[in-house]
């Protein structure tokens, strides 16, 4: 977008514990809380009072049909949309507006429904953005190679090897990761996202436009992080079968609102679910 | 950051040859054998555009972030450099021209800050505010020329260690040490994990701020230092090439002739700007010989000027359209055509 | 403030809301343009130059007015035809910051084109308007500004009914709101983008005639573009209206500055002054007083 413009986040402010908004806010622990999302564009809602928790260690799937306000809600979470309504808790702290220059700090990480990577950096390269929040040295120090800048250079190398070896895209490194086929781009924006170890992590369709072997293997791939490191996941993902399977509990949005929230079995029959999905409305 | 040598053949020694070569021409050759028009008419002026042609390269092709106004930093450094020598006369000379690229990338910086919430267009545009505002200011207050009364000022005598610089080849190597140690800065900024976040930030602004690349302060310090080489490469050419200061030379079109340098050489290159510089500092100079071959050397200066603005016009949007990444992906096609 | 110095503020807040006019007139060539195919044309200035230098040659080749009006409307057209040919269409799907520079080498070879064919001298033209001041209530106002004025409130007035009620002015529309709706419903872009291009040098013509009235036609007409841009940020690139309102305010706080502030600074800031006051309003609102205030999607 040519005139398009930075948004102003407003500020991002810690509540007190004591601040009684909400008393599910104020549990502490792991994982994320919503508390009462709401968010309009112009005349559409894309979100109505959106709550949902994810405990530590949960892979939480959001379903819904297209346009539901899925991808809104992971943009709400990671500050790059600004609710109306509603407040975000995670990491300890409490956010009515999520600072997205903080967020990597804050232990969160995320991939996008439309790839986000950038073409012009090695596949070693765009993993190694991810762990940039952590750099300590500067300009000076990276270009006269002082102690600082080698030991992180080399430190952040073996990370980066390390997550590689894990998405099986090792052989992959040096190459420019426009020329990398569709599917192994996608599964770089997820080592990108895991290279610093977040604590929640925001999957936006990882998977869409896959073969089913693509599938089955990100789908793998999300699983082990989880059990890895006990990492909560919010997942969007269209493919039911992939969502049954990976999930540990389904939420639906259908029109930006919350209409069923629990196990993949529990979802599976809910009337509002098949009715949303049917179109019989 | 590389993981597999991209040619294990390729040992240091091979790959750096061409430029050890390179050099020894530049350092030992060139002042040995030159001609004193080649220096003064193409060496001096390559050297300092190409220069400008870097600093301008780091902030539009690798961050991104078009500017219009690069001559307004070459002032900067040209008209700092000019008062800091003559002002403060025991000032060494290298630590004249380091001054000056402060004071550049300070306006730099100041110049810089809408980038923090303008994008695209709107930042282009807003570029030109430091282009019309410094030529502007540099022209007003007599204090920047010194009260001199055209606004036309000869450059100070330059000296390195009470050696004299002021001859032909004494300013030549001053301009080609300058950018030789720059240039080495650039390519070792652009290859560290730094140089990434440049890219990043070009590529992808929101999801580089969301993964935790330091958006606003990567942007802050490319101007900043894409300012400091611009205003240095603003005084060489004042001090080595012109032995003028004076602000009418550093106008807009200026501006448009460092951008279209970085253009034709090559986006988010270190070549690229020289290359670029190469075939705008060349290309006149053929044009006025051929023409006054073909038509007995009446060929109308003003004609000429014409021509070639048609020509680096139709340049610019050629390239945009058969060969964006400029002379420099050219050259890479033809040297690996020969080393195969 | 006494009665004679209000009557003068008044004064140069007229002249400088009529020149504004003028500064909007070269604006909205940029904003048809920005609407449907989202480029910013630096050409603009340059389409400018070339429409009155032709004019100017050709009434004094001892064309008759209507004439050489008609002949420079068409050549105006062919350029127009001939830039979406041979640098919008290979371009095309490349990024606006691309089609952007490749504006500004179209610039170049425009300005060094209409100069090779015409020559570099200064031309006088004159449009028959008097350039005699009338007096409305002890304030002078330059009949010139004023019927230029006019002549762009009437243009203004045509695109918005072209847009408003033709079938191309509203698929032009349609393309500026949504490019691969408009191309899924099976309008041609390359036609629309010719007709746009078109219209925008017949605009350049208008604002080319009546500035280059005023400043003699000659190069620096071509950097009336200068003038158009900040007008541009500060209206937003999107919006005619944008465009109307901000050339107004540029010009008026322009003039005023320049009669008020200026003397402080010993003269000569209206070279800047206009790219400050967008620059603050941009600050404030970044994407200007019309843009559309698109949110990104993600
Ligand atoms: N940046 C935006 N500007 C305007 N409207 C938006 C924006 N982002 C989302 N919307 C609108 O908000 C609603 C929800 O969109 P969202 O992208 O969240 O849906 P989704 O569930 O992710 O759909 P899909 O499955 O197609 O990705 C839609 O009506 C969409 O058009
Ligand atoms: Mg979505």
């Amino acid at each position: 977008m040519p005139g398009a413009v930075l948004r102003r986040t407003g500020p991002a402010y810690l509540v007190d514990k004591t601040d009684t908004v909400s008393p599910r806010l104020a549990a502490v622990g792991a994982g994320v809380v919503l508390d009462g999302i709401s968010l309009s564009f112009g005349g559409i809602r894309a979100l109505t009072d959106v709550s949902l928790d994810v405990a530590p260690g949960e892979i939480r799937a959001v379903i819904g049909p297209n346009g539901a306000g899925k991808s809104s809600l992971i943009n709400v979470l990671s500050g790059l949309y600004q609710a109306s309504a509603g407040r975000v808790r995670f990491g300890g702290r409490v956010f009515s507006a999520v600072p997205p220059q903080e967020l990597a700090a804050l232990g969160v990480a995320r991939t996008f429904q439309n790839l986000a990577l950038f073409p012009g950096l090695s596949v070693a390269d765009n993993i190694a953005a991810g762990l940039s929040f952590r750099r300590l040295s500067g300009i000076w120090g990276n270009v006269f190679s002082l102690p600082l800048a080698r030991q992180e250079r080399a430190a952040h190398q073996d990370q980066v090897r390390e997550v590689a070896d894990r998405l099986h895209l090792t052989a992959d490194l040096d190459r420019l990761v426009a020329t990398l086929p569709y599917g192994l781009q996608k599964r770089v924006e997820l080592a990108r996202a895991l290279v610093a170890a977040p604590r929640l992590l925001l999957l936006d369709e990882p998977m869409a436009g896959m073969t089913a072997t693509e599938k089955a293997e990100m789908a793998g791939f999300v699983r082990a992080a989880r059990d890895r490191s006990g990492l909560s996941v919010i997942l969007i993902e269209h493919d039911i079968g992939v969502v049954m399977g990976l999930s540990d509990h389904v939420a639906v949005l259908d029109h930006g609102v919350k209409i069923a929230d629990g196990t993949p079995d529990q979802v599976r029959r809910d009337p509002e679910v098949i009715r949303a999905y049917l179109g019989a409305a | 950051m590389t993981f597999v040598a991209d040619n294990p053949l390729a040992t240091p020694l091979t790959r750096h040859l061409p430029l050890a070569a390179g050099l020894l021409l530049a350092f030992v050759a060139v002042p040995a054998f030159a001609s004193d028009y080649v220096i003064e008419a193409i060496l001096l002026p390559f050297l300092a555009l190409s220069l400008a042609g870097l600093g301008l390269n780091l902030l539009t092709g690798y961050t991104g972030q078009v500017s219009l106004g690069s001559a307004a930093f070459m002032a900067v450094g040209a008209f700092a450099a000019f008062n800091l020598e003559h002002r403060i006369d025991w000032l060494p000379l290298p630590v004249s021209i380091l001054l000056a690229g402060l004071t550049a990338a300070a306006v730099g910086l100041v110049f810089g800050l809408p980038s923090l919430r303008l994008r695209g267009f709107y930042l282009a545009v807003s570029t030109l505010a430091a282009q019309f505002f410094v030529q502007w200011a540099l022209t007003k207050f007599g204090w920047f020329s010194n009260y001199s009364a055209s606004g036309i000022i000869s450059a100070p005598s330059l000296h390195v260690f009470g050696i004299s610089l002021d001859g032909t080849a004494g300013r030549y190597l001053f301009a080609l040490s300058t950018t030789a140690l720059i240039t080495l800065f650039v390519h070792r900024l652009v290859i560290s994990p730094i140089g990434a976040n440049l890219i990043a930030v070009r590529d992808n602004e929101t999801a580089a701020r969301v993964i935790g690349v330091p958006v606003l302060r990567t942007k802050l310090a490319v101007f900043a230092l894409s300012s400091a080489i611009i205003g240095i490469a603003g005084a060489i050419w004042a001090f080595a090439y012109l032995r003028t200061v004076e602000p009418a030379g550093f106008n807009l079109d200026r501006s448009f002739q460092i951008l279209f340098i970085v253009i034709i050489g090559g986006l988010a290159t270190v070549r690229g700007a020289f290359l670029g510089a190469a075939l705008i500092v060349i290309f006149p100079l053929l044009l006025s010989r051929f023409t006054g071959l073909a038509f007995d050397g009446v060929a109308d200066a003003g004609v000429l000027k014409l021509i070639e603005r048609i020509f680096f016009g139709a340049v610019i949007i050629a390239f945009l359209i058969a060969e964006p990444n400029g002379l420099s992906a050219i050259l890479s096609r033809i040297t690996r055509r020969f080393t195969r | 403030m006494d009665w004679f110095a209000f009557l003068f503020f008044i004064e140069v807040t007229i002249g400088g809301l009529l020149s504004g006019v003028m500064y909007a007139l070269v604006a909205i060539g940029f904003v048809l343009i920005y609407k449907t195919s989202g480029v910013l044309n630096f050409a603009q200035g340059a389409m400018v130059l070339f429409a009155a230098l032709t004019f100017v040659s050709l009434t004094e080749q001892g064309l008759p007015f209507l004439a050489a009006l008609a002949i420079t409307a068409a050549v105006m057209a062919l350029l127009g035809l001939t830039i979406e040919r041979a640098v919008l269409r290979p371009l095309a799907n490349r990024s606006p910051m691309t089609l952007f520079m490749a504006t500004l080498g179209l610039a170049y070879v425009i300005e060094g084109a209409a100069q090779l064919i015409w020559g570099t001298a200064v031309h006088r033209l004159d449009l028959g308007i008097s350039n005699e001041p009338f007096i409305l209530g002890g304030i002078f106002i330059s009949t010139f500004d004023l019927i230029a004025a006019l002549i762009a409130g009437v243009m203004v007035a045509a695109l918005t009914a072209f847009f408003r009620f033709t079938r191309t002015g509203l698929a032009f529309r349609a393309v500026a709101d949504d490019q691969f709706a408009a191309l899924a419903v099976g309008l041609r872009l390359d036609r629309i983008w010719a007709a746009v291009w078109t219209a925008a040098g017949v605009v350049a013509l208008v604002a080319g005639l009546l500035w280059g009235a005023r400043l003699g036609v000659q190069f620096a007409l071509s950097l009336v573009v200068l003038k158009a841009l900040p007008v541009l940020v500060l209206g937003g690139f999107d919006s005619v209206l944008g465009a109307i309102v901000a050339g107004l305010l540029i010009g008026a706080t322009e003039k005023l500055a320049e009669v008020y502030i200026g003397p402080v600074f010993g003269g000569g800031i209206e070279g800047w002054f206009a790219y400050a006051v967008a620059l603050i309003v941009l600050l404030v609102r970044p994407t200007g007083l019309f843009g559309q205030k698109l949110v990104e999607r993600y």
